[in-house]
C-alpha cells in the first residue's frame, strides 16, 4: 500500500434528485491521517458526499474512489474499507452496547480473538465499559455517538465517514468527540467529517464550507478567513437596540448590521463608509474595534456572493 | 454465514425483548382460532328452531323428527300460535320457526301441494342463510323420500329452491378448522416479516448495516430463520387448538404435519419479506401484507368456496395461493390420514424457493431506491 | 385584557420534577425579567427539557412552584399556555399544509377569531419574511424558513413569553442570524425570549444564561458576567469549566 496516495478522491462528482441538484462539481482529495470537514448548513449536500463515499449513493457524474476502489464498480471492496456513521442514530435500540458491538464484528467478520481485544480497547477509549449490558436506547445522546463511533471502528477501516456526529450533543460531549477523532486521525485513519457548527471548522486540518451543492472555498481552517473580502467592525454600546436602528438609518448604504448581544457586528468594504459608521454613532457611548472576521462571517460573505453569481 | 447468524442472533433478540410484539403474535392467532372457529362452528350446529304444527299429524311429526336429527337444528319446542313467534324471536328463543299449516298431511297424501313456512331471524344474516339452507336440504330429502315411496308416480310434493352458499357437506369444524389454520397462519406469518426490512429503513439501521460489507441474501436469511421459530410456535397452537377443542381428527401423523407446515410458514415468511423489501414503510408493508394475504386466502384457497365451483379464471388463480396446497395437505393427514403429497410438496418448494430468491433480488443495497 | 406588567416573566422556587427515583430538576430557581433573552444551556440529559416543559404547564412539578407572567402554574396552567408560545427543535410543522395554511391553523389552534387570524397572519409573514411564499409547501423551502415558519406559529397569539427549544439547528449562518435578529426585535417588542442552544456562540447572544447540570443550576449570570468569573474566553470555556465530564 503506497500511503502517499489519497484513502478518498473525489473528482468533479455530480448528483442531483429530480430537479434538485444535492452536488454540484465536488472535488476533493483525502490523505491518511488527515481530518477532512464538510461544513455547511443542512441541505448543502454534505449528507449525499458522504453517501457516495459509503457507495450507498450512486453519483450521477464524476469519480468516487476510497483506497483505490471506484464506489460504482466495487462497492463491496469500498464498503470493506470504511465505517461509516449515519446521521440519525442508527444502532439497535432494543440490544445492549455489547451486543450492538458484537452485531457489527460479525457483519465485518473480525476474527472472535480480534474482536475481544478491540472491544476492550474500543470500551476503554469511549469509557462506555461500564454501560456493556445497558441497552442502547438507554444511553445519553453523548454516549450514543460514541457507541456508534465504536461500532464503526470494530473493523479498523482506514477511512472513516462520520455525517454531523456531533448535532444536538452538548459542547462537553462534542470536546470529548474530538478528542477521539483526532486520536484517530494520529494513528493514520483518514476521516471525512460534516458538521453545521462553524467553530469546528479549527478542530479539522482541512474544510471545504459547502452551500447548495457547491464548495465555496476549501482549504486549511485558519486559511478560511482569508477569503473574506469585506472589513468588519465590533461596536460594543449600552443600548444595542438604539444604536442598531441608528446604524439603520444614518449609516452608510450596502452595510450589514448584526447583533451579538451586547455587542453589533458591522461588515463594510470601503473606508469611507467606516467613518460614515462612525460619525454615525457619534452621540452613542459607543466603543467600535476592528476585529478579524471568524470562519462563520466568511462563510455569510461566499454564501453571498455564491447566490449573487 | 457468519453475517447471516450474526443477523439472525440480532434479530432474535428483537423478538424476545419485544415482549409485547411477541405476545400479540401468539395471542393473535390463538383468538382468531377461537373467535372464527366458533363462530363458524355455532352456524353448523345446535340452532334453536321453534315448530308451530297446525296439523298435528304423523307426518308433521315425521317432518319435525328429520329436522331435528342432525346436530345441527334442536328442537326449541313448540308454539302455540303465530303470535309467539315475534316474541320469541325477539327473546332470541329460536332462530327460525318451521310452520306446519293445517292440512299437510292430507296434502301429501292425495299429492297436492303440501306447504311448509321456514320463518327465519332475519337480523343474523348467515344464521339465516344456514338455517335456511338446512331446512331447505331436509325438505328436498323427504321430497326425494315421498317420491321414491310413492314408486315415482308422484311428483315431488314440495317445491323448493334450494341454494347452499358454502359448505354443502354442511360440514362441521373438521372441515373448517385446516382452511382457518391456513388463513391464519399465512397472515400472521407475512405480517411479522412484512415489517423487518421497512422497520430498519424506518429507523435508519438499514442505512447503517448497508454500509457493512453484508450481502442480500445474508439480510433475508437471517431474518427468515428466527422467525420460523414464531411461526412454528403459532402453528403448533393454532393445529393444536384444532384439534383439542374443536374435535378435529387426526388420521395421519402429528411429525408429517409438522414438516409440511413448517414449509408453509416458510412460503409465508418470504412473501413477507419480500413486501418489507420493496416498501418503504411499515405501514404500507403491513396493508400490502393483509390485502396480499387474507382476502386471496379466503376467497381462492378453497377453505369456504369449493374451488370446484368458481368460474375458470379464478380457478386458474387459485394455484398461486399457497394456502390451496396446504388446506388438501391438512385435510388430507388430520382427515383421510395420508402422509405424501408430491405434487403439493413440489409445488410448496417452488413457492418457498422462488419468493426467497426474489426477496432476496428486489433487496436494495443502496439507497437510492429504497 | 390588560394587567400590570408582573415583576417577573418566569420565577421559580425550589422547583424539582421527579420521574420515580430519578431528580430530573433539582430545587431550581430561576427569576428572569420581562424582555429578557435568556438562554438556557446545559449538558443533554441535564435536565433542561423536563424544566421547559413544567413552565409550559406540561408536567407537574413535584415540589417548588413556579410563576410564568405572574401565574403559578400548579393552579393556572391553562391560562399559563394561553399567554406562551413554544417552538421545539423540531419544528411542528405540517409539511402538507402550505405556509398561509399552516399559520392558519396554529391562529385556529390559539383560539384567535377570523379576522385576527388574517390580520396575524398577515403580519406575522410580513415580519418574517415569508409573504412571498405563503401559497408554498414548507418542504419546497429551505430550512432557515421553515425555522422561521415555525417561529411565526408560536407567535401569533403575541405571547407574552416565549419558549425556543434549540431552534436554530441545521439552518445556515445567514438564516441563523436573521433568526436571531427577529428574536432581538421580539424581545425588543416587549416578549421575553427563554432559549436552549448547543451553539456556544449564541449562548453570547443572550442576555442572561444559565447552565443547567443534572438537574441543577450550576452557573447564571450574563456572559460577561460568568467569562469574568470564571478566568475563560468564551462561552465554551466557562461551560466546559462548570459542566462536571
Amino acid at each position: 500500500m503506497n500511503y502517499a496516495s489519497p484513502s478518498v478522491r473525489l473528482a468533479h462528482l455530480h448528483k442531483a434528485y429530480g430537479k434538485t441538484v444535492a452536488v454540484e462539481e465536488l472535488s476533493l482529495e483525502i490523505l491518511p491521517g488527515e481530518i477532512f470537514g464538510l461544513i455547511g448548513p443542512d441541505g448543502a449536500g454534505k449528507t449525499t458526499v458522504m453517501r457516495i463515499v459509503a457507495a450507498l449513493t450512486l453519483p450521477d457524474g464524476g469519480q468516487a474512489e476510497v483506497m483505490g476502489h471506484d464506489v460504482a464498480t466495487h462497492p463491496m471492496r469500498v464498503k470493506e474499507h470504511i465505517g461509516y456513521m449515519p446521521q440519525r442514530f442508527s444502532l439497535y435500540p432494543d440490544l445492549t452496547v455489547a451486543e450492538n458491538l458484537r452485531f457489527f464484528a460479525d457483519l465485518y467478520k473480525v476474527p472472535t480473538a480480534e474482536r475481544i481485544v478491540r472491544e476492550q480497547r474500543l470500551m476503554q477509549f469511549s469509557r462506555l465499559g461500564p454501560f456493556r449490558k445497558r441497552r442502547a436506547a438507554q444511553l445519553s445522546g453523548g454516549m450514543k455517538q460514541k457507541l456508534a463511533l465504536a461500532c464503526t471502528l470494530m473493523h479498523t477501516p482506514e477511512v472513516l465517514i462520520l455525517d454531523e456526529p456531533t448535532t444536538g450533543v452538548d459542547p462537553l460531549s462534542r470536546q470529548e468527540f474530538w478528542a477521539i477523532l483526532r486520536e484517530l486521525a494520529a494513528s493514520g485513519q483518514a476521516l471525512l467529517v460534516s458538521t453545521p457548527y462553524m467553530d469546528e471548522a479549527l478542530l479539522c486540518h482541512r474544510v471545504a464550507l459547502m452551500h447548495n451543492g457547491r464548495v465555496l472555498t476549501a482549504g486549511q481552517p485558519h486559511d478560511i478567513p482569508a477569503h473574506f473580502k469585506h472589513r468588519l467592525l465590533e461596536i460594543v454600546a449600552g443600548d444595542v437596540p438604539r444604536a442598531r436602528k441608528r446604524l439603520l438609518t444614518c449609516g452608510p448604504a450596502g452595510i450589514q448590521v448584526s447583533r451579538f448581544g451586547d455587542r453589533l457586528h458591522v461588515v463594510y468594504g470601503t473606508a469611507d463608509q467606516e467613518r460614515q459608521i462612525r460619525s454615525c454613532l457619534a452621540e452613542e457611548s459607543a466603543e467600535i474595534f476592528t476585529v478579524p472576521p471568524s470562519i462563520e462571517d466568511t462563510f455569510v460573505t461566499l454564501m453571498h456572493e455564491g447566490s449573487s453569481r | 454465514m457468519r453475517r447471516m447468524l450474526a443477523i439472525a442472533t440480532k434479530e432474535f433478540y428483537h423478538i424476545i425483548r419485544d415482549v409485547r410484539s411477541l405476545a400479540l403474535a401468539v395471542a393473535m392467532p390463538l383468538m382468531m382460532v377461537f373467535l372464527y372457529g366458533y363462530a363458524l362452528d355455532m352456524e353448523m350446529k345446535n340452532l334453536p328452531v321453534g315448530v308451530l304444527d297446525d296439523d298435528h299429524s304423523p307426518a308433521s311429526r315425521d317432518l319435525v323428527r328429520r329436522m331435528t336429527a342432525g346436530h345441527f337444528i334442536v328442537d326449541a319446542g313448540r308454539l302455540e300460535s303465530r303470535a309467539e313467534v315475534d316474541r320469541g324471536f325477539r327473546r332470541d328463543k329460536f332462530r327460525a320457526v318451521l310452520v306446519i299449516p293445517q292440512g299437510y298431511q292430507r296434502a301429501l297424501s292425495s299429492n297436492d301441494l303440501a306447504f311448509v313456512q321456514i320463518l327465519v331471524d332475519g337480523a343474523d344474516g348467515t344464521t339465516a342463510a344456514a338455517v335456511n339452507n338446512y331446512l331447505n336440504a331436509v325438505i328436498a330429502m323427504m321430497n326425494r323420500d315421498l317420491v321414491r315411496a310413492s314408486g315415482g308416480r308422484m311428483t315431488p310434493p314440495l317445491e323448493l329452491r334450494a341454494r347452499t352458499w358454502y359448505n354443502p357437506e354442511l360440514a362441521s369444524a373438521h372441515f373448517i378448522v385446516p382452511g382457518l389454520a391456513a388463513v391464519i397462519l399465512i397472515m400472521i406469518c407475512v405480517l411479522l416479516t412484512s415489517i423487518a426490512i421497512t422497520r430498519e429503513k424506518e429507523t435508519g439501521t438499514m442505512e447503517q448495516m448497508l454500509t457493512t460489507p453484508v450481502h442480500a441474501w445474508e439480510v433475508i436469511i437471517g431474518k427468515v430463520v428466527p422467525y420460523m421459530g414464531v411461526g412454528a410456535l403459532d402453528a403448533a397452537l393454532v393445529l393444536l387448538a384444532g384439534r383439542v377443542v374443536f374435535g378435529v381428527p387426526m388420521a395421519g401423523s402429528w411429525w408429517v404435519l409438522a414438516a409440511y407446515s413448517l414449509l408453509y410458514v416458510a412460503i409465508a415468511l418470504a412473501l413477507g419479506l419480500l413486501i418489507s423489501a420493496v416498501t418503504r414503510t411499515q405501514r404500507t408493508a403491513m396493508t400490502a401484507a393483509l390485502m396480499g394475504t387474507v382476502m386471496p386466502t379466503i376467497m381462492l384457497s378453497g377453505f369456504i368456496f369449493p374451488i370446484s365451483s368458481m368460474p375458470w379464471p379464478l380457478q386458474a388463480l387459485s394455484h398461486l395461493i399457497p394456502a390451496r396446497y396446504y388446506i388438501e395437505i391438512l385435510r388430507g393427514i388430520m382427515l383421510r390420514g395420508e402422509l405424501w403429497f408430491p405434487k403439493q410438496l413440489a409445488i410448496m418448494c417452488v413457492m418457498a424457493f422462488g419468493l426467497l430468491t426474489l426477496a432476496v433480488r428486489r433487496f436494495q443495497s443502496r439507497l437510492d431506491l429504497l | 385584557m390588560t394587567r400590570a406588567q408582573p415583576e417577573y416573566a418566569v420565577l421559580t422556587r425550589g422547583l424539582t420534577k421527579r420521574f420515580d427515583n430519578f431528580t430530573a430538576v433539582d430545587d431550581v430557581d430561576l427569576a428572569v425579567r420581562p424582555r429578557e433573552i435568556f438562554g438556557f444551556l446545559g449538558a443533554n440529559g441535564a435536565g433542561k427539557t423536563t424544566t421547559i416543559r413544567v413552565l409550559c404547564g406540561l408536567l407537574v412539578p413535584s415540589a417548588g412552584e413556579a410563576w410564568v407572567d405572574g401565574l403559578p402554574i400548579s393552579s393556572s396552567a391553562d391560562q399559563v399556555k394561553r399567554r406562551i408560545g413554544y417552538m421545539s427543535q423540531r419544528f411542528s410543522l405540517y409539511m402538507d399544509l402550505t405556509i398561509g395554511e399552516n399559520l392558519e391553523f396554529y391562529g385556529g389552534v390559539y383560539g384567535l377569531s377570523a379576522p385576527e387570524i388574517t390580520e396575524r397572519g398577515t403580519a406575522v409573514a410580513e415580519q418574517l419574511g415569508l409573504s412571498a411564499f405563503r401559497d408554498r409547501l414548507p418542504s419546497d423551502l429551505p430550512p432557515g424558513y421553515r425555522q422561521r415558519l415555525a417561529l411565526g406559529c408560536s407567535v401569533l397569539h403575541q405571547p407574552r413569553i416565549l419558549f425556543l427549544d434549540e431552534p436554530t439547528g441545521g439552518v445556515d449562518p445567514v438564516a441563523r442570524r436573521t433568526f436571531w435578529d427577529l428574536i432581538y426585535d421580539l424581545s425588543e417588542g416587549g416578549a421575553t425570549v427563554f432559549v436552549t442552544t448547543h451553539y456556544m456562540d449564541e449562548a453570547e447572544y443572550c442576555g442572561r444564561v444559565s447552565i443547567m447540570d443534572r438537574g441543577r443550576i450550576v452557573a447564571l449570570g450574563s456572559p460577561q458576567e460568568l467569562k469574568r468569573s470564571h478566568g475563560a474566553v468564551s462561552m465554551q470555556d466557562v461551560f466546559l469549566k462548570v459542566v462536571q465530564p
